[in-house]
């Protein structure tokens, strides 16, 4: 039996080899730079006891009931300008059945800074509420009770005075802060590696996050103290491989950081969250989620020595990439989302943040919103992506490309940790060379056309074959030129019609 | 004039930084003349240092300068020299040379600088190749910066060993421990810049430099004036490069060609 | 000093407004030094005086902005009143980030030679530098 399979996979090679190959662009790595071969089969199966959802170390998923047990948050960020007027807008959301809050800030905000402050000019309540005091902050959670809903705050350097605000808004209303539950993004790790909203340098930077790790865990114990996030990291350019290393490197020095402190591991191991991205490269994405949990599992178990089951699950937010995202034909930014959130689900994320296709121009429209957020519901109702558990474990290429990110992303560890750990690799500026890097080795490829992003590129081929139409010239160089140029039937049609119009039959009867 | 150089991630830019605000304090104006050896193919180049010095961007008596060594091996030296001559005539108080020292670089600072300060970390794996690269000559002080991190003594330690080794000279670099990011030790480091000055001065070492410097530089301009009636000659005669090309004969055509009434 | 063959552009790129986003402003900057201009970069958070003192500290013929926040209407036009305040109206300002088509036509009115949105070829800028700057 044996002898025969290796004959039927020779055989193939040998067909394989002789096939014609496309010449419009194959990749040959993932957008990672991943070697990938054409087709994967049993011999590149890990040989490894069988994994399984719910159980260490959690490659398939945290929960043992994967979606049929619960569907992911659909969650959606979103900012605008007043406290006022988002206070009304937060009125409206509760009052239609959402029970968790999310908080946009301005710059000046983000960056520590007071509306009045010179370097705020331009800048007050773009893209996010103004917070400068408590007062604001009252205004923010006017007549709403802190006590019955979550809030997430996206803030990271200053994080720990808003999380005051908040507290000290909850004590108005007679909220008791272990009352209290959200999360604070609190990460400044990613701030220093790709952010950059820094404010302080680094060490007490990092002794205001171990400060609010430790004061909740004491104090506000439902509160999610720290989003550990690769989406900044990786929409700075950097590829998936290095999203992943990077991030669980951040979250290993947090809890290097703790311990440090005299924190037991397992007291708060359980209140530090992902926040990954979800970009293009449909498999790849699929893989570093399922080796995300993992290495996490592994090094929580095994380096850190955490004993409850809680401190080994990765939990983890995720977004579609921004960055895939075209201001050309957005419409087909559609699609891109649509496909990336497929890889979140598939590689079973907790909650899910899905763009909408105008959000790399400017705040959504109503109907990009209302798309976006469709577009989840009808991943969860209709494509039937949630109905088995990690449907892709097993896959020949999956389970390949899962290990081969995890081995690349240990070996990232191992140069963080020759360089002395995350922090004396920021100063260096470690990170901030490798993402530079990637991301300049991307864009050159993109413009080498070695990516191939459906764009707008056959417009122009179009407008010369609309010019040619409306004169004498022989119309077939320039179909041809637009059929190169992936331009749709459609598209060509279209091209001519505005030129020779459609025909009506004239009606006999 | 003092010259800084390190490699990259010392935090050489950081510590040029502190010593601006340190001269600043003291009510001196600083020059301050940054070069990038790097990209010598395209001519292009990205400068950065400044980045680290923006907090005195405002400050009229802070000038900063980023020079590129525009596509050849040597030129930053010209080049600098005059920026320093110039620099002198505007009247700055000080004047600071900060390069980052990736092979031939620190050896070109060396050239130009009066004190060159060597800045190394604990951190960097390279810093101990540096060492080895030559780097003991040429340096008059050295500075152990991020000194609060694992390692330090080690560097120091490994840094005594080889000044021990190396034949005795006049001059013995102190090495002085800095965290340049919260100002720490940077005083000493100007200091021993200020000792090192003095040094020269007493021992007549500062009259021989100045006439060494003179002669390095004539010859260097002279050798940068013959390429560049060499590159002329071989564009603007036909002849002569077919008959370079036909014989293969470098050094004939060269002699021919500084034999001509320029 | 002897002459160098042809004098290279130099060009101060510097990110203005809070946002920290400067995967963009390093991408264009190293386009630009393959290109054989000198970039010097000033790093964030830079504000429409700092900019243009180094423009001038460095003896720049450009000024390359990068912003995200959206605070663009308020700080390009800043930095090209500065220039005027301090009399260096040669030095040409391009500018970069997520802008919209409305706000591009006002900015080119306001004295912004260029503006380059996302998606925008790294050629498109270098060949705008190239016929901008012939001589380069």
């Amino acid at each position: 039996m044996k002898v025969r399979a290796r004959d039927a996979k020779e055989l193939w090679q040998e067909e394989f080899e002789k096939a014609p190959v496309r010449d419009d662009g194959i990749e040959t790595s993932t957008i990672s730079g991943i070697p990938l071969k054409p087709l994967y089969t049993g011999d590149d199966l890990p040989r490894r006891e069988e994994e399984l959802p719910g159980q260490f170390p959690y490659t398939r998923g945290i929960h043992p009931s994967g979606y049929r047990g619960r569907l992911w948050t659909m969650r959606q960020f979103s900012g605008f300008a007043t406290a006022e007027e988002t206070n009304r807008r937060y009125k409206y959301l509760l009052a239609n059945g959402q029970t968790g809050l999310s908080v946009a800030f301005d710059m000046p905000t983000l960056m520590g800074q007071d509306s009045d402050a010179p370097t705020s000019r331009g800048e007050v309540g773009h893209c996010g509420v103004a917070i400068d005091s408590l007062a604001d902050m009252e205004t923010l959670f006017e007549g709403i009770p802190l006590g019955d809903i979550t809030t997430s705050m996206t803030i990271n350097s200053p994080a720990a005075i808003l999380l005051c605000m908040y507290i000290a808004v909850a004590e108005k209303q007679g909220v008791p802060a272990s009352k209290l539950g959200g999360t604070l993004q609190n990460d400044i790790l990613k701030e220093f590696i790709a952010q950059k909203e820094f404010i302080f340098p680094p060490a007490p930077s990092m002794r205001l996050v171990v400060d609010s790790i430790e004061y909740c865990a004491a104090e506000v114990p439902k509160w999610n103290t720290i989003s550990i996030s690769g989406y900044h990291i990786r929409e700075a350019g950097s590829t998936a491989v290095q999203e992943l290393a990077f991030t669980l490197a951040d979250g290993m020095a947090y809890v290097d950081a703790c311990l440090e402190r005299g924190m037991h591991i397992d007291d708060f191991a359980s209140r530090l969250s992902f926040f990954f991205d979800a970009h293009i490269d449909f498999f790849e994405e699929i893989a570093k989620f399922r080796a995300a949990r993992r290495i996490w599992a592994r090094w929580m178990r095994e380096r850190y020595g955490a004993q409850q089951e809680r401190s080994w699950k990765l939990r983890f937010h995720t977004q579609t990439a921004g960055v895939s995202l075209t201001a050309q034909q957005p419409e087909l930014n559609i699609a891109r989302t649509a496909i990336e959130a497929m890889a979140a689900v598939l590689g079973g994320t907790q909650s899910l943040h899905t763009n909408a296709m105008d959000e790399v121009l400017a705040l959504p429209t109503d109907k990009a919103a209302r798309i976006a957020l469709r577009t989840q519901q009808l991943l969860a109702y209709e494509t039937g992506a949630a109905n088995t558990i990690d449907p892709l474990g097993g896959s020949y290429f999956v389970e390949a490309l899962t290990d081969e990110m995890e081995r690349q992303a240990e070996a990232y560890f191992k140069r963080i940790d020759e360089i002395g750990g995350v922090i004396p690799a920021i100063e260096a500026g470690f990170f901030q060379k490798e993402i530079a890097d990637a991301a300049f080795r991307y864009q050159n490829e993109v413009e080498q056309k070695r990516r191939i992003m459906v764009q707008a590129k056959a417009t122009n081929a179009l407008n010369r074959l609309g010019k040619a139409a409306a004169g004498n010239d022989n119309l077939m160089p320039y179909i041809l030129d637009a059929v190169r140029a992936y331009a749709t039937e459609g598209e060509i049609m279209q091209a001519m019609i505005e030129v020779f119009g459609t025909y009506t039959e004239t009606a006999v009867v | 004039m003092a010259g800084f150089t390190g490699a990259p991630g010392t935090g050489k830019s950081t510590l040029v930084d502190a010593v601006i605000a340190l001269l600043r304090k003291q009510g001196s104006s600083v020059a301050v003349l940054a070069t990038d050896p790097n990209s010598p193919f395209t001519g292009g180049a990205i400068m950065g240092d400044r980045i680290r010095m923006q907090r005195h961007a405002l400050d009229g008596k802070v000038y900063i300068r980023s020079m590129g060594a525009r596509g050849h091996l040597g030129g930053l030296s010209l080049a600098t020299r005059e920026a320093i001559r110039l620099l002198g005539g505007f009247g700055f108080d000080q004047v600071i040379l900060e390069t980052v020292g990736v092979g031939q670089s620190e050896l070109e600072v060396a050239a130009v600088a009066d004190t060159t300060v060597v800045v190394l970390t604990p951190n960097l794996g390279d810093s101990v190749q540096m060492i080895k690269a030559g780097i003991l000559e040429i340096a008059d002080v050295f500075v152990v910066n991020k000194a609060d991190i694992d390692g330090y003594a080690r560097v120091v330690a490994e840094l005594r060993t080889m000044m021990n080794m190396a034949p005795k000279r006049e001059w013995r670099p102190p090495i002085i421990p800095t965290i340049a990011s919260r100002g720490e030790g940077v005083d000493k480091v100007w200091d021993a810049v200020l000792g090192h000055r003095k040094h020269l001065a007493t021992s007549g070492k500062a009259q021989e430099l100045v006439e060494r410097r003179l002669r390095d530089e004539t010859a260097e301009v002279a050798a940068e004036l013959a390429r560049e009636r060499a590159r002329r000659a071989l564009e603007d005669d036909p002849a002569l490069a077919e008959r370079l090309l036909n014989d293969g004969t470098p050094y004939r055509t060269a002699e021919e060609i500084l034999d001509r009434k320029g | 000093m002897p002459k160098t063959a042809t004098k290279p552009v130099r060009i101060v790129v510097a990110k203005v407004g809070l946002d920290g986003h400067d995967r963009g402003v390093k991408v264009v900057a190293r386009a630009l030094r393959d290109a054989g201009y000198e970039v010097i970069y000033t790093g964030l958070r830079q504000t429409p005086e700092m900019v243009v003192d180094a423009a001038l500290q460095e003896d720049a013929q450009v000024i390359g902005l990068s912003i995200h926040s959206g605070a663009h209407m308020t700080l390009f036009p800043a930095v090209v009143d500065e220039l005027k305040r301090r009399k260096a109206t040669d030095i040409v300002v391009f500018g970069g980030g997520i802008i919209p088509d409305d706000d591009i036509a006002v900015l080119r009115k306001k004295g912004v030679a260029a503006i380059f949105t996302p998606g925008t070829p790294l050629q498109e800028i270098v060949d705008w530098l190239r016929k901008r700057f012939p001589e380069s």
